[in-house]
């Protein structure tokens, strides 16, 4: 038989896996708002993260996690500015490419810094007990599931407010419609750009948090195919807008937990092409995005 | 001794080889409404773009209350207390009225007392009846009003104008020229730049006729009675 049953638990996982992917896709889906950069390095700083978790996994676990998220966004903003900053203006093909340069350097980093002890791959699992299913609704759910998606709901919710009841959202939102309108207004644009990275920033660190959960074993690849299909998700969702950036993460990744608990075990390779086959007849169908609906701005009236 | 509130001096804007704008030279005095018209084309909006910081002057100087305003961010110029109202409004369709607005607060200096955006719904009270609708669903005269209200709770020492009566019906454009005379009797330096020749003439206190980057004229509101001499200043 081709496929299992779909059980209560798979679709728990798909849903968990879903809210992780939802949560980079807004982590990609903020920065790309204000600078117009698809940021392809954005898995490595959930690696960085991961890393972190690893090397302090001696440390208490409250300090660990606090290291994690320092690193991650000290990282993201140093991208910021030593990376991006000097290419704004730049064509979107020339900062793609750079975002890739990026990555891969990042990715040699880690495995340098990995290899000291000659042994690839670094363990981070002061948090594996979340893999422990708890009883819920009459099935069994395991408690990470549970915690990401409270953690992404939060986020969600958090951000949702910062974004429309702050001056600094209200700037950041402006900015992400019509930068050069904005600042000739006064928005300051390092300042919007910034914040947008910070929060890029955080959003990837509460990902590696997650992510080792289920994949305590850290290598430098760590958290790469999973960019890749955020960024899939993000374009299929339509990249203009965050909220359909986000559910476009979100599906994506909620249609990858279903078809790997669908598929037997041993025909998950066929995974990746599954959930392609998929975007490919979303992007025939709906090129505008999954999301989209109507038009981007009201029609101009006189 | 009339005291300038913004003076271009020798200005020059290149677009690659071609001089879009060459030593212009005019200055508009605190409380002015000084116009700037002239055919499609002849370098309005790039003089009013080298104001704000958008497009980098090549040559001359730009001064506000004698300080230059040259090699400048467009945000530190709006800062500073120069405000564009740009050309097609600019709003933000989905943000609501009282968002747009909140916007132009961005640039405003200190926090004076009560509600900010008073200036703006004072002078049109309609901004602040429709303050939650999205402002894509105003009307265009509307959109126009929006744009100048937001510029104007920033509460700018000079208010830069880039054709705003363009695309409006003819009593949508009476409305607006009618709210730059309120705008100017609170004390808000003008530099209106008008297709309308005839209306701006009659309005500002000068107005110059730039024609292929070059100031050519200037007209004082007494000859807004002779259309000729405003149509053989565009052909000379």
């Amino acid at each position: 038989m081709l496929l299992a049953t779909l059980d209560f638990q798979t679709l728990s996982d798909a849903v968990g896996l879903g809210a992780i992917y939802a949560l980079m896709a807004v982590g990609i889906g903020l920065v790309f708002g204000v600078l117009r950069l698809v940021n392809f390095a954005y898995g490595q700083l959930v690696m960085a993260g991961a890393y972190t978790l690893a090397f302090t996994s001696t440390w208490p676990l409250w300090a660990s996690i606090a290291a994690c998220f320092v690193v991650v966004v000290a990282l993201s903003l140093a991208m910021e500015t030593v990376v991006f900053r000097p290419l704004r203006g730049q064509s979107p093909a020339v900062m793609l490419v750079t975002t890739f340069a990026v990555a891969f350097l990042l990715q040699a980093i880690a495995l340098i810094i990995d290899l000291r002890d000659d042994t690839l791959g670094e363990v981070a699992a002061s948090l594996t007990s979340l893999n422990e299913p708890v009883s819920i609704f009459g099935g069994e759910v395991r408690k990470i599931t549970l915690v990401s998606i409270a953690v992404a709901a939060g986020a969600l919710l958090l951000l949702a407010l910062l974004l429309t009841r702050t001056t600094i959202g209200l700037h950041t939102r402006a900015a992400a419609g019509d930068f050069r309108t904005a600042r000739l207004l006064g928005v300051r644009a390092n300042r919007v750009i910034a914040f947008s990275v910070f929060l890029s920033g955080l959003l990837a660190a509460a990902v590696a948090v997650m992510m080792t959960v289920q994949l305590p074993l850290v290598t430098p690849d760590f958290a790469l195919r999973d960019t890749i299909v955020v960024l899939v998700g993000v374009v299929v969702g339509g990249i203009d807008r965050l909220w359909t950036a986000t559910l476009g993460g979100f599906t994506l990744g909620f249609a990858s937990g279903l078809i790997n608990g669908l598929l037997p075990t041993d025909k998950t390779v066929y995974l990746p092409s599954a959930v392609f086959a998929l975007v490919i007849l979303v992007l025939l169908l709906r090129p505008a995005g999954l999301f989209a609906w109507g038009g981007r701005t009201a029609p101009e009236r006189v | 001794m009339p005291e300038p509130a913004l003076e271009l001096d020798g200005l020059e804007v290149r677009y690659g080889t071609v001089a879009a704008v060459r030593d212009v030279a005019l200055r508009v005095d605190k409380g002015e409404i000084v116009g700037l018209i002239g055919p499609n084309g002849a370098g309005k909006s790039t003089t009013l773009h080298a104001i704000m910081g958008v497009v980098p002057a090549s040559a001359g100087e730009i001064r506000l209350h004698g300080r230059s305003l040259r090699k400048r961010s467009s945000e530190s110029i709006a800062q500073a207390g120069v405000a564009l109202v740009p050309e097609g409004r600019r709003i933000f369709y989905e943000f609501t009225v009282e968002e747009n607005l909140r916007l132009g607060l961005a640039a405003r200096r200190g926090s004076g007392k009560g509600d900010p955006l008073e200036r703006a719904y004072e002078l049109f009270p309609m901004l602040r009846e429709f303050r939650r609708r999205h402002a894509g669903h105003l009307s265009g005269g509307q959109q126009q009003q929006l744009a100048i209200g937001r510029a104007l709770v920033a509460e700018p020492d000079v208010l830069l104008l880039d054709e705003p009566s363009l695309g409006l019906a003819p009593l949508a454009v009476d409305s607006v020229f009618e709210a730059l005379r309120g705008i100017r009797e609170r004390g808000v330096t003008i530099l209106l730049v008008e297709q309308r020749a005839l209306h701006t003439v009659a309005l500002a206190d000068r107005t110059h006729v730039l024609v292929g980057g070059e100031l050519r004229l200037t007209l004082s509101p007494a000859d807004a009675r002779d259309p000729d001499k405003i149509v053989a200043a565009y052909l000379a």
